[in-house]
């Protein structure tokens, strides 16, 4: 009985906990701005078929045509609607971010506490991760999208590897700290297993530095697709890829500057949603790296 | 201090190893048969056979890993497939360019982005700070490559004033053209880079605007620019020297990316052919000699660190 009602008022405090970060988090502005934008290109994405218009589909007398009422971003020069493809282009490059994002995260997270949690592979684990790191993120996911051949997957798998070490330094370096502290050290007298204090105790409590490097991924992750599809170790043409729109209305830029347009502020609203969300997680969920005062 | 450095030396022999067989297996995975490629598409099977045998390519992977190695003991990265010449030889013609771009691309980086940071955490929560987090946010949000295109279409294309692609070496034309075809490029490259500090440079200066020999400096009469250029700033540096590899990391593969748009004949279009030729020696080479730059980068960081932080020196 008195068990249960510890047990309760601990669901509580958790719940209470909880309620109030999701408040924090909705008076925060740059969090709104960000979340607002990011549910706009989200419904925006899923909405692409709706246009009733096939992103591929070619209509040679409408080549590079200017925006106008019926073509909003106006044509390519295969006259293939622009604003079709830009939504489709939504489609994929949120999906491509969210697959990094998430991959990167879990395979970094398990990295991380593994580390943290056993010594012996501390060492072995981090100069893997430093050998990662040896050349620039962009440069590493370009040889690995190169070697794995221009497809989506690929690109997701590249770019998830090349953030794979920086997300399990942090989530290593919370456990760090997490595994000093005295809960942990009775867990293990209680007897809890390695497994558990792994994911019971050094994952949850690293969660809110990995949300908001995962979030920053997320933002890395849509910028980085775009360049490597622009070199052309993207999804291959004709995906409808916001860097392949630019690659490809690149060479008509001077008289058809729409084309890459629309496109690219469709990268930097993409990004920028996602780093104001991941400003706001981090104010709000890691207090040590807040900067509000 | 030596030991210290001594210890990160001894710390980047394993990490340097691992390296080369991860670009040594990355290459190896490499979609397309490079003899194929080398004897291009009309070749008899027997002849592309011939050009196998004499790249090595059929024997086991683990001798050829063996041989690659043997060769990068004694400094020899290896012969470029398509170009007929050492990787070496092909990485140092490019080098200049890339050198040159990240070296103009960092004088205009620091002294913005470390600037902006400061004044936006001095003015905290005011306009100035408002107006410069929203910069340092587009400048961390905006693609590159694509900011880059809009700029040759305005500045070069539309006003003239500078040339939109190409590299002008600084032992042919002298300063003046050598920086006219750098400072676009170096510019879009630097946005991001500015961003990423500001952002880094604020908080900084924040946390240490906060600590308490701030408030003795003030409450002793120390005078307000004192106070901020030898008390707080310097305390600031600390943070932001760290993140100096980084930046540096960033500025390179950024330039990579960039190099493509304006046409800049540096290491990042010479990985991107390679990549496209599936020449592999030459990438291999190529993204070992990034590595081994950016574990000597990254040491060097920390000896700067020792230098702008006592602390570390003694602890």
């Amino acid at each position: 009985m008195a068990e249960a009602t510890i047990l309760a008022s601990g669901e509580a405090i958790a719940a209470r906990r909880r309620f109030r970060v999701l408040r924090k988090l909705l008076h925060h502005r740059s969090f709104m701005a960000g979340f607002i934008i990011v549910a706009v290109m989200v419904i925006a994405a899923l909405c692409a078929p709706l246009t009733g218009v096939d992103p591929n589909q070619m209509r040679v007398r409408l080549r590079f045509r200017p925006p106008s009422e019926v073509n909003w971003f106006g044509t390519d020069q295969f006259g293939r609607d622009l604003f079709t493809r830009t939504l489709y282009g939504a489609q994929l490059s949120l999906w491509i971010g969210l697959a990094v994002a998430v991959l990167s995260g879990v395979v970094g997270a398990a990295i991380g506490v593994l580390s943290a949690q056993f010594r012996r592979l501390d060492s072995l684990l981090m100069r893997i991760m430093d050998a990662l790191m040896a050349a620039p993120a962009i440069l590493l996911a370009i040889g690995l999208g190169a070697a794995l051949g221009p497809q989506t997957h690929s690109v997701i798998i590249a770019l998830a590897v090349a953030y794979i070490p920086r997300t399990a330094r942090i989530v290593r370096a919370s456990a760090l700290v997490t595994r000093e502290l005295e809960f942990i050290e009775a867990a293990r007298v209680s007897g809890a297993s390695s497994m558990r204090i792994m994911f019971k105790h050094l994952l949850p409590n690293a969660s809110g530095p990995l949300l908001v490097q995962s979030t920053f991924v997320f933002a890395f992750a849509i910028l980085a697709e775009a360049a490597l599809s622009f070199i052309g170790i993207g999804p291959p043409p004709p995906a409808p890829s916001w860097g392949n729109i630019i690659a490809e209305g690149r060479q008509f830029a001077v008289q058809s500057w729409w084309i890459m347009l629309f496109p690219g502020f469709a990268i930097s609203l993409a990004a920028l949603g996602m780093n104001l969300l991941g400003d706001g997680l981090r104010d709000v969920l890691d207090p040590r790296l807040k900067v509000e005062s | 201090m030596f030991r210290g450095i001594m210890m990160r030396l001894s710390q980047a022999v394993p990490v340097l190893l691992i390296f080369s067989v991860m670009v040594f297996m990355l290459m190896h995975l490499l979609p397309g048969d490079p003899a194929l490629a080398i004897a291009g598409p009309d070749a008899s099977p027997e002849a592309v056979q011939k050009i196998r045998e004499q790249l090595g390519l059929d024997r086991p992977l683990i001798v050829q890993l063996l041989e690659w190695f043997s060769h990068l003991a004694v400094g020899n990265f290896g012969e470029s497939l398509t170009l007929k010449q050492s990787v070496i030889s092909a990485v140092g013609e490019r080098l200049p360019v890339t050198l040159s771009l990240s070296f103009v691309s960092l004088v205009v980086t620091l002294p913005i982005g470390i600037g902006l940071g400061v004044v936006a955490a001095y003015w905290r929560n005011s306009w100035i700070d408002a107006w410069v987090m929203v910069l340092a946010l587009l400048g961390v949000s905006l693609p590159g490559f694509w900011v880059g295109i809009l700029s040759v279409l305005y500045f070069s294309v539309q006003l003239g004033w500078f040339p939109p692609s190409g590299y002008v070496p600084l032992t042919e034309g002298g300063v003046g053209p050598w920086l006219a075809s750098l400072i676009q490029p170096a510019v879009v490259l630097a946005l991001f880079q500015i961003g990423f500090l500001a952002r880094i440079t604020r908080s900084a200066m924040l946390d240490v605007l906060d600590q308490d020999f701030i408030r003795t400096a003030r409450a002793k009469g120390v005078d307000e620019w004192t106070t901020i250029s030898k008390h707080a700033f310097r305390n600031t540096l600390i943070p932001v020297v760290t993140v100096l590899g980084i930046t540096l990391s960033l500025l390179v593969g950024g330039s990579v990316v960039i190099e493509q748009v304006f046409a800049l004949p540096g290491i990042g279009r010479l990985i991107v052919q390679g990549i496209l030729n599936r020449d592999y020696p030459l990438v291999q080479g190529t993204m070992l000699l990034f590595g081994f730059a950016f574990v000597v980068i990254n040491i060097l960081v920390d000896i700067i660190y020792t230098i702008v932080d006592p602390r570390v020196r003694y602890g």
